[in-house]
């Protein structure tokens, strides 16, 4: 049996490929997501090695608030001198001395803008004796308050060197300096993980970075001839309390390349969501390819079945079959995946300057995962088939010879329930308590539900569906194919409706977000400028409070409303803040209407929050809320007030003095100008500009900037999600083309005689591109319903995040639909040629 | 031996193979299915081609039909030479001068009786002339079943669908390829009756392959080939004369 089995395989190459590549392409973006993951990581920690080895241990205050957005910095508290006078008090410990070091100095580059990030922390330090892991490469260190040394690394990427001037943004605005030095670390790395430094004299950076003449971000520690690290590390923790962070320079290190990968971290994590699609919609594709196959070798299974061979034996057969075309496929996809991945690392490394990707290496984790996901779901994909043709009596199936596909009750069954079980979770999901994966196998069933569905209304749509296509007799013929066999047309159909579905919901989010961020604005903004960080960094921004005021001199500016926006941390939970320097402008500037209580002012040791965060907080006028800022003690505040939703101002709003005190940066992030009735915008306009120029974090924008600038973050990150998506699209084109070809193959006596009798080839060509096309519209039509829905409830679900409307995106679903009719046609060229090629001979006379 | 080479004297001629070879593989592995055939086919003339299996007697057909080939000789429908023709020319000459009938029916089983029969028409676009459409379905017999699916016709009336779609666009010759073959006596009698009759009623000329002899009885004339060559020819048959013919084919077979 099993010879035969492998014989009958190896006869049918075409098969053999057919069926392998939805396997391949799967395992490939499976592999290739995972190679990326791990090159990435392991060029970060090379990067990092050792970047510490000069500390024996390094003492801090954790950071009272843990960012939870990878753009956030945490502020590390400082400490004083008495600290470290503490550690060097503790046995073991043969010297401390108190280190100046934190996130946050940006430099202004030549074109007045800040220079870009490169994928690592922005450190300010203090100038501290150089050991033998850094060496200055040209120039001396900081000797007076005006002179800085930086790294190789900015140095470069600013085009920065010994003698120029430049201006730093630190928690204080612009400040110039003269660069005097240039210093690269050990193993000849001009940065560490891509981080840019500066480095001050030491009251400078305690000022600067710390904001605290005389504070320190931690302790040095060198250990005592003969101590072990261990023992002075746990009596350094005994002796200063929980509060502490006390750890090793190799700890350190690991620290910091934890916080450097984040945004890698979560782009591997994306992919192999991505990935996971892929693998799910190629399920759809094996098991119609093994229906298919199965189908046309019913005759040769059943001729088996009839000399005595047992169903075991049948579906044995078949399994071995899927087994062998998921070991080979899973072997070439997990090469193809190393390829990709090692093309795919080196791509997202070159976006962060200054990481050497490591050398390609395959993580034994991808081999074991590429050949279960390959083998096992290639199997699993043709069980289903495998026991239902097993399931036929044998001499039906000869004598018939036909694969007449009854009613599959079951079926429907199994997909209403599926579909009902799935939106059920998704709605649990989306209205209930948090329930991220909830929503996944929610969509997931949904999907599995839909599709076992489809068949019922595969006929008529794809009947009407045709009737669009059905010019002249090939049209015709092409249409009637499409609805020949509905649960092979529903199967195909399906994949092709995973991705549109996807790609539509997500769209239908965007759009209509997009369209409440656009109503809002125009709605409640009552400014005519708005000085804004760009949408990635708006947050954290800075602008000059002196330039500021300046701008409330301009003729022409009515009024100037400021914000400082920050995370707080409540309870266990993080709590977006902000802040107005000016409460009753800010309140007119943002259109705010009140909800509950009294939003009129601000008292000190009250807040005012938006409606969403009331409801989430379980918050109401006159409760008490306890908030702790980045810096200080945490404070208690009473609820005085709670205004309706708007885009434009979200969460806690705090008292300016307590922002000014606790939040990451003193300076605002944000400002709001509205001019006089009659004021020439654009003339008012460059002057602000010009007033602002050394806040070059923001820029000034009108309104109608605004809602471009919001629009052109969700149209990126649209773009990406199509991107990815692609790949599971590629998937069901292959599926289309597979369906055809097999089909195809099944037909060939039939394409023999309509030749015969006087198709020509093109006439051919076109009946099979017809029914491609109708097939891939069906498809995406389904995907658009699907998606539409999905994307709907999605929107529907995340009222409280300012989507208070519901948008469809029009034209895109117009494109989607037309990609589709180009997907069908695509799909369709391989099989359509093989198809117009046939020998009329040859193809009358097939069996 | 030579073969005589049969010609039709009286009637236009409408189909002509003029010294067709067609050869198979290559090399020490060529085969020769036909060596050298000479025929005519008159116009208004039920011809079947007879003869035992590998004589060459499909090979013949599908030359002549444009279907396959030939090594050597040429092939004309009426004054068309078509051997040498394009793909192209050659689907223009199936869609309009030639009509087929197959053994295995061959419909389509997504189209209704109807559209079946219609489908070279749609292929070419062009529409029925109705008063012959009438006249072919009344001929076969089929008009209670216009609208029945191949899968619930027998299989009598299944190839008298197929007949009837051969005959619809009035082809100038109509090729059968063993047109009772997969069919019982009763439906065979049938489907031979209705050949008969639409080469006496409606002046259809149509050449057969068969290689049952009370099939070849239907025709008006029976080709016998052996190995590739024509060996013999019979005007007006018998079953019996024609039974006798092979009989003695096979006789010669063995003495040599």
């Amino acid at each position: 049996m099993l010879k035969f089995t492998l014989k009958s395989l190896l006869s049918r190459k075409l098969r053999l490929v057919l069926s392998g590549l939805a396997v391949l392409l799967a395992v490939m973006f499976v592999s290739g997501s995972m190679v990326i993951k791990d090159t990435l990581n392991r060029s970060i920690d090379a990067q990092f090695a050792g970047a510490h080895d000069d500390i024996d241990l390094h003492v801090a205050l954790k950071p009272r608030v843990k960012s939870a957005a990878s753009d956030d910095v945490s502020v590390v508290p400082p400490l004083d001198r008495a600290t470290v006078d503490r550690v060097a008090r503790v046995s073991g410990v043969a010297g401390a001395s108190g280190l100046v070091r934190a996130e946050g100095a940006r430099v202004i580059g030549k074109d007045g803008k800040v220079v870009p990030g490169t994928g690592g922390p922005r450190y300010g330090e203090s100038w501290r004796e150089r050991s033998e892991l850094t060496t200055l490469r040209s120039g001396h260190e900081p000797r007076t308050d005006a002179e800085v040394a930086i790294n190789a690394g900015l140095a470069e990427k600013a085009g920065l060197k010994v003698g120029d001037r430049v201006g730093v943004l630190t928690n204080e605005p612009k400040r110039t300096f003269v660069v005097v030095g240039v210093f690269g670390f050990s193993d000849d790395r001009d940065s560490i993980g891509g981080e840019q430094t500066v480095a001050f004299t030491e009251p400078v950076a305690q000022r600067l970075m710390l904001g605290r003449t005389g504070g320190y971000s931690g302790v040095r520690a060198t250990l005592a001839p003969g101590a072990s690290v261990a023992d002075v590390q746990s009596s350094l923790a005994r002796e200063l309390g929980p509060r502490y962070d006390v750890l090793t320079g190799k700890q350190l290190a690991e620290k910091e390349s934890d916080e450097s990968r984040g945004i890698l971290d979560m782009m591997g994590t994306l992919l192999l969501g991505f990935a996971g699609v892929s693998v799910f919609v190629g399920i759809f594709l094996i098991v119609n390819t093994f229906s298919i196959i199965i189908a046309q070798r019913m005759r040769e299974l059943a001729l088996l079945r009839a000399l005595g061979a047992s169903r075991k034996q049948m579906i044995g057969s078949v399994l071995v079959e899927s087994f062998v075309v998921g070991l080979v496929s899973s072997a070439l996809g997990l090469a193809a995946g190393i390829g990709v991945g090692a093309v795919g690392a080196d791509m997202l490394a070159s976006s962060t300057d200054g990481l050497q990707v490591a050398a390609l290496g395959v993580p034994a984790g991808a081999v074991v995962v590429s050949f279960a996901v390959g083998i096992l779901v290639t199997m699993l994909a043709a069980l289903f088939p495998a026991v239902r043709a097993s399931k036929v009596a044998p001499i039906a199936v000869i004598r018939a010879g036909a694969t007449q596909q009854g009613r599959h009750r079951k079926q429907t069954w199994a997909g209403a329930v599926l579909l009902g079980l799935g939106v059920l979770l998704l709605g649990l999901g989306l209205f209930g308590a948090d329930g991220a994966s909830m929503v996944i196998v929610g969509v997931l069933l949904a999907f599995i539900g839909v599709s076992l569905l489809t068949p019922l209304i595969s006929k008529p749509s794809v009947e009407v569906l045709g009737a669009l296509f059905a010019r002249g007799a090939p049209g015709a013929l092409g249409r009637r194919n499409s609805a020949r066999n509905p649960r092979r047309t529903a199967i195909t159909a399906s994949a092709m409706m995973i991705g549109v579905a996807l790609v539509t919901a997500i769209s239908t989010v965007a759009a209509s977000a997009e369209d409440s961020v656009t109503q809002d604005i125009n709605r409640d903004l009552k400014a005519d400028l708005v000085a804004l960080g760009d949408a990635g960094s708006a947050a954290s921004a800075t602008i000059d409070p002196a330039a500021l005021a300046r701008v409330a001199e301009v003729p022409g500016v009515r009024s100037v409303a400021a914000a400082t926006l920050d995370t707080a941390k409540s309870g266990k939970g993080s709590q977006p803040v902000a802040a107005w320097q000016d409460w009753t402008k800010a309140r007119e500037v943002l259109g705010l209407r009140t909800a509950d209580g009294t939003i009129e002012t601000l008292a000190p040791r009250t807040v005012l929050m938006n409606e969403s965060t009331a409801k989430s907080r379980d918050a109401e006028v006159g409760d008490r809320i306890t908030l702790q800022f980045q810096r200080g003690e945490a404070r208690t505040y009473r609820v005085a007030g709670v205004f309706a939703d708007s885009t434009l101002s979200n969460g806690v709003v705090v008292p300016w003095t307590d922002a000014e005190a606790g939040f990451r940066s003193k300076q605002p992030s944000q400002a709001y100008f509205q001019l006089a009735d009659g004021a020439d915008e654009s003339k008012a306009r460059a002057r602000i500009d010009a007033l602002l120029k050394d806040s070059p974090e923001v820029t000034v924008k009108t309104r109608g900037e605004v809602i471009e600038m919001f629009s052109g973050a969700f149209a990126t990150m649209l773009a990406v999600v199509q991107g990815l998506l692609g790949v599971a699209m590629l998937i069901a084109v292959l599926g289309i083309v597979n369906t055809l070809a097999l089909s195809i193959l099944e037909r060939t006596r039939e394409m023999g005689m309509l030749r015969a009798i006087g198709l020509s080839r093109g006439q051919t060509v076109r009946m099979i591109m017809t029914e491609s096309v109708v097939i891939s519209l069906f498809g995406a039509l389904l995907g658009l319903v699907v998606g539409s829905v999905l994307g709907l409830a999605v929107a529907r679900a995340m009222e409280d995040q300012g989507i208070s409307r519901l948008a469809l995106p029009w034209g895109q679903l117009l494109a989607y639909l037309i990609g589709a009719v180009v997907v069908g046609v695509i799909a369709s060229l391989a099989p359509a040629r093989r198809g117009a090629r046939l020998n009329v001979l040859a193809a009358i006379s097939h069996g | 031996m030579t073969a005589t080479v049969p010609v039709a004297t009286e009637r236009r001629v409408l189909a002509r193979a003029l010294g067709v070879t067609k050869m198979y593989g290559k090399g020490e592995a060529q085969v020769a299915a036909l060596r050298g055939v000479n025929v005519d086919f008159a116009a208004g003339e039920f011809t079947a081609i007879m003869g035992p299996s590998g004589s060459g007697k499909s090979t013949l057909m599908h030359t002549l039909a444009g279907l396959d080939t030939v090594t050597d000789g040429e092939v004309f429908i009426g004054d068309t030479r078509v051997s040498d023709m394009s793909d192209k020319e050659l689907t223009v000459l199936r869609r309009t001068r030639i009509g087929f009938i197959f053994q295995q029916f061959n419909l389509l089983p997504t189209l209704t009786a109807e559209e079946n029969i219609l489908l070279p028409l749609s292929i070419a676009g062009r529409k029925p002339s109705k008063d012959w459409f009438d006249r072919v379905i009344d001929t076969v017999g089929l008009a209670q079943r216009l609208d029945h699916r191949p899968d619930q016709l027998s299989g009598g009336q299944q190839q008298r669908v197929a007949c009837a779609r051969a005959l619809v666009s009035q082809p100038e010759i109509i090729f059968a390829d063993e047109p009772t073959g997969n069919l019982d006596s009763v439906s065979g009698t049938e489907v031979l009756e209705f050949l008969k009759n639409s080469v006496r009623t409606l002046g259809q000329t149509i050449v057969m392959v068969t290689h049952d002899p009370r099939a070849a009885s239907y025709a008006d004339r029976v080709i016998f080939l052996a190995d590739g060559r024509i060996v013999g020819d019979l005007n007006e048959p018998t079953a019996d004369a024609v039974i006798d013919t092979m009989r003695s084919l096979d006789d010669r077979a063995r003495v040599a």
